[in-house]
């Protein structure tokens, strides 16, 4: 069975010389992949590249086996929640949810459908509502209503959480993952927050300066990185080369990375001084510098050692890459 | 690269502005290449007097605008006293008054035969008049009073845009009272203050009814033009223009050198000093009571204005008050179907210049804005062009321009068909909408867009119900300006009217000289309240 939207080769070769892509994706209908990348990385550019905003110098887009690569985004059927949301400021919350369903039916069906998505962001009543009166939060559910509303093919979030504070955040992304769950709508989400990304996505894939790193699983990506930017740019990570691999058991020629919940004081393996101590409530990062001034952090019990203490260091488990 | 549409679309734009902006001044200036024409222009002395003339009166109306507009500012800016809100409004309406309204108002109250002359006259039992209104004192004060509301408005700006945090600064680095002013303060209004100078400038020099009823047998160059162009000697009123024109772009260019960056007050996103309350009661209903008195002097003509549309005919000779008041003028305004015809062709024409314009400026807008074409530059100084450019200047140019039929090198003759004069008001309303509709443009989130087109709304749609109701303010207040001088104007239409499609300016004027003053004042009155409502209109959010 092909893939309910299919990305083959996409590129986009901007005037000034940057380029992204070419970039082949699958994504499984009903699946929601996270987009992660850290900024400039394209991955904003691939987003609007899929919803039509920007008319892509090769490959194609299909979605349910039609090729939509051409197509104005008015015709294209793919909802988008923006980074900002860009709510219509002189139209009620009703009618913001209300205006892609123009055309769709008499206007007791529409305000049937108006209902409908606004319950399902749990903001039923809203409707009369100016949007500038609402919280972030409550804007950016509206904004993901009037995106599903009209029951688009594909949902696409632009950083949907970047503008809500840190508490907010995390609630929102579970109540998020959830409405999109129920709707079952196949999604793709831009971030550039590894646990984001994690939280929310199905499948993410890795974008670093136009080009694809790798697409996997949360615990792939984290566990079986395929190259040293996916490692480090995933999750907290310590690189060793040269002798200090080799005394975590490296062979010396491969670059090791080591997660610093992988690595564990010791009687014996890599030596080192710790300096500094960084207490975070149930365990501390201790910050050790090894005798060739290579420095990496080790996560354990607060008081696993002392600043200015000489330590060894082994690693429980190894990236070799 | 294969061509855009809108590339395409902006060289269309850019060639049509060009055509209406700056192919009649390039006629002009070719034209005006005539021997003869320039040799006359040197050797009579009657020209450099006007030329001279029309640069020192607008020197002084700067400076007389300033001293009377940046005080009041301050006092209204920073300091609180009963109705400071009220009046800080209403000193600022001459502004949104046609200058023709202005000037006729002035004279009934300050002229020879106006309502305070004659009181005192009365009061004196003088034989004649104690005094004659003419010439340059009368043309400063005409500018002082209705120009000065530019330095205010501008100060007003500049001081909120102030940061209470810079003042505090400074005085915490031991500067006084007088050094924050001068080092502080000033500097930071410098921009505003230029700005403010610019537009006085501009204006005076090119202001045509103050000059035109006050001179008398002073010339400025605007009233040197006409007088000219009416005379016949169209190679000499040429010669005058470019010699305008070139007086226009040299006195901008020196301001715009003064100009500095705005990166100054940018800086600074602090909160403006908040005014402050006049503790002595006595002081404070001193301030309360000057404050009334200046604003009932500055409405002062206005109201003169209303006042004498209320007299018919003939029926104020010698009294000090008027002894017949009745609506009889303004009966004959709406049922002579002669003195209805020039207000109904001042209302279409301002209506389809104004309409024009904004649909020139909205191309332009989301040409420059939104699709950023090569020519994006052009588009927009083509937008701004006519402001920096007296009236009279494009009005002798399109008189000069379209008189002739060459339809290869683009000219028709427009002049003395019912086209000349909407040409004339776009051309002058362009930077009005321009400014307005780019503005909002820059300040519209694409995104708002996009969101309309990914939730199905095509072109049609998305213009109709996201683009325009976001531009509104911006669309709304240039075009409600745009209308408003349209309606008011006297410096084209006097160049270019004929008698069937004469606009109201012309008609005050022709009343005023056939001494019917009741009539003149009466469509003076209609022009002040259709003005003032549209630009009522215009302002609401």
């Amino acid at each position: 069975m092909t893939a309910f939207l299919q990305i083959q080769a996409i590129e986009k070769r901007w005037p000034t010389g940057v380029t992204v892509g070419p970039l082949t994706l699958d994504i499984a209908r009903g699946e929601i992949l996270s987009l992660l990348g850290p900024s400039g990385s394209g991955k904003t550019t691939m987003l609007r590249l899929l919803v039509g905003f920007e008319t892509a110098d090769g490959g194609r887009i299909v979605v349910a086996n039609e090729d939509v690569t051409a197509m104005p985004p008015a015709r294209r059927r793919f909802g988008m929640v923006f980074q900002h949301y860009a709510l219509f400021p002189h139209l009620d919350v009703g009618e913001n949810v209300a205006f892609g369903l123009a055309g769709s039916g008499e206007r007791g069906a529409v305000e049937t459908k108006v209902r409908e998505a606004l319950a399902l962001v749990d903001l039923a009543g809203f409707e009369r509502r100016n949007v500038h009166e609402l919280s972030g939060g409550q804007q950016q559910r509206v904004a993901l209503a009037r995106a599903l509303a009209p029951e688009p093919r594909v949902l696409l979030l632009d950083e949907p959480l970047s503008n809500l504070d840190p508490a907010l955040r995390e609630r929102t992304r579970h109540e998020l993952r959830e409405v999109i769950k129920r709707v079952g709508i196949t999604t793709v989400f831009v971030t550039h927050e590894q646990e984001e990304a994690f939280d929310l996505g199905d499948r993410i894939a890795v974008l670093n300066q136009g080009r694809l790193e790798q697409t996997g699983a949360p615990d792939e990506l984290y566990e079986h990185p395929a190259n040293l930017f996916v490692a480090t740019f995933v999750g907290r990570a310590n690189v060793f080369r040269g002798d200090a691999a080799r005394a975590l058991g490296g062979n010396g020629k491969r670059v090791l990375v080591v997660r610093p919940e992988r690595l564990r004081f010791s009687e014996a393996g890599l030596p080192g001084i710790v300096r500094e101590r960084r207490y975070v409530g149930a365990a501390a990062f201790f910050l050790i510098e090894a005798d060739d001034h290579q420095r990496f952090e080790v996560l354990a019990e607060p008081d696993a050692a002392r600043v200015g203490a000489r330590v060894y260091v082994e690693a429980t488990r190894v990236i070799a890459l | 690269m294969r061509m855009r549409r809108s590339d395409l679309a902006a060289a269309v734009l850019t060639l049509l502005l060009a055509w209406v902006v700056i192919y009649p001044i390039l006629i002009v200036a070719i034209a005006a290449a005539d021997r003869t024409a320039v040799g006359a222009f040197l050797t009579r002395p009657g020209e450099w007097a006007a030329l001279w003339a029309s640069v020192w009166i607008s020197l002084v109306s700067v400076v007389l605008a300033a001293a009377i507009g940046i005080p009041l500012a301050f006092l209204f800016e920073w300091f609180d006293f009963p109705g400071r809100k009220t009046l800080g409004a209403l000193i600022a309406l001459p502004v949104v008054l046609p200058p023709l309204v202005g000037v006729i108002a002035f004279l009934f109250l300050y002229g020879e035969s106006g309502f305070i002359a004659r009181a005192i006259q009365a009061a004196l039992h003088l034989e004649n008049a104690p005094w004659r209104l003419q010439g340059a004192v009368a043309i400063l004060l005409v500018h002082a009073y209705s120009m000065y509301v530019y330095f205010y408005l501008f100060t007003r700006a500049g001081l909120a845009k102030l940061d209470v945090s810079m003042l505090e600064a400074a005085q915490a680095l031991g500067a006084d009272r007088r050094a924050t002013l001068w080092r502080v303060i000033v500097p930071l209004l410098r921009p505003s203050l230029v700005g403010a100078a610019m537009l006085t400038f501009m204006t005076a020099l090119g202001s045509f009814s103050a000059p035109y009823i006050f001179g008398g047998g002073f010339r400025v160059m605007t009233t040197q033009i006409v007088a000219t162009k009416l005379n016949g000697d169209l190679p000499l009123a040429m010669v005058e223009t470019v010699a305008l024109a070139i007086v226009a772009v040299a006195g901008l260019g020196i301001l715009r050198r003064t100009e500095g960056d705005d990166i100054l007050v940018a800086l600074g996103k602090g909160i403006a000093p908040r005014p402050r309350p006049i503790r002595r009661a006595s002081i404070r209903w001193l301030a309360a009571g000057a404050g009334w008195g200046l604003a009932v002097l500055l409405l002062l003509p206005h109201l003169t204005l209303v006042l004498v549309s209320l007299v018919p005919y003939g029926a104020w000779t010698t009294e000090i008050l008027p002894p017949v008041i009745n609506l009889d003028n303004y009966r004959r305004l709406f049922s002579e179907a002669e003195r209805l015809r020039p207000m109904l062709n001042s209302l279409w024409m301002a209506a389809v210049s104004t309409v024009v314009a904004v649909v020139l400026a909205l191309a332009g807008g989301w040409l420059v804005v939104r699709r950023r074409v090569a020519l994006r530059r052009a588009i927009e100084g083509l937008l701004a062009l006519p402001w920096a450019l007296p009236g009279t200047v494009f009005a002798i140019a399109l008189a000069i321009t379209f008189s002739v039929h060459a339809p290869l090198q683009l000219r028709f003759v427009l002049v003395g068909t019912a086209a000349i004069l909407p040409l004339a008001y776009l051309v002058r309303a362009l930077p009005l909408t321009g400014r307005g509709i780019l503005a909002a443009y820059r300040q519209l989130d694409p995104s708002l867009e996009e969101a309309a087109a990914s939730l199905g709304a095509g072109r049609w749609r998305t213009l109709t119900r996201v683009t325009l109701p976001q531009l509104k303010p911006g669309l709304a207040a240039g075009a409600s300006l745009a209308f408003v001088a349209a309606l008011g104007d006297i410096v084209a239409s006097i160049v270019l009217y004929t008698y069937e499609t004469r606009p109201v300016s012309i008609e005050i004027l022709s009343s005023l000289r056939l001494a019917e003053t009741g009539v003149a004042a009466a469509f003076g009155v209609v022009l002040m309240v259709a003005s003032a409502i549209v630009l009522g209109v215009g302002a609401r959010r």
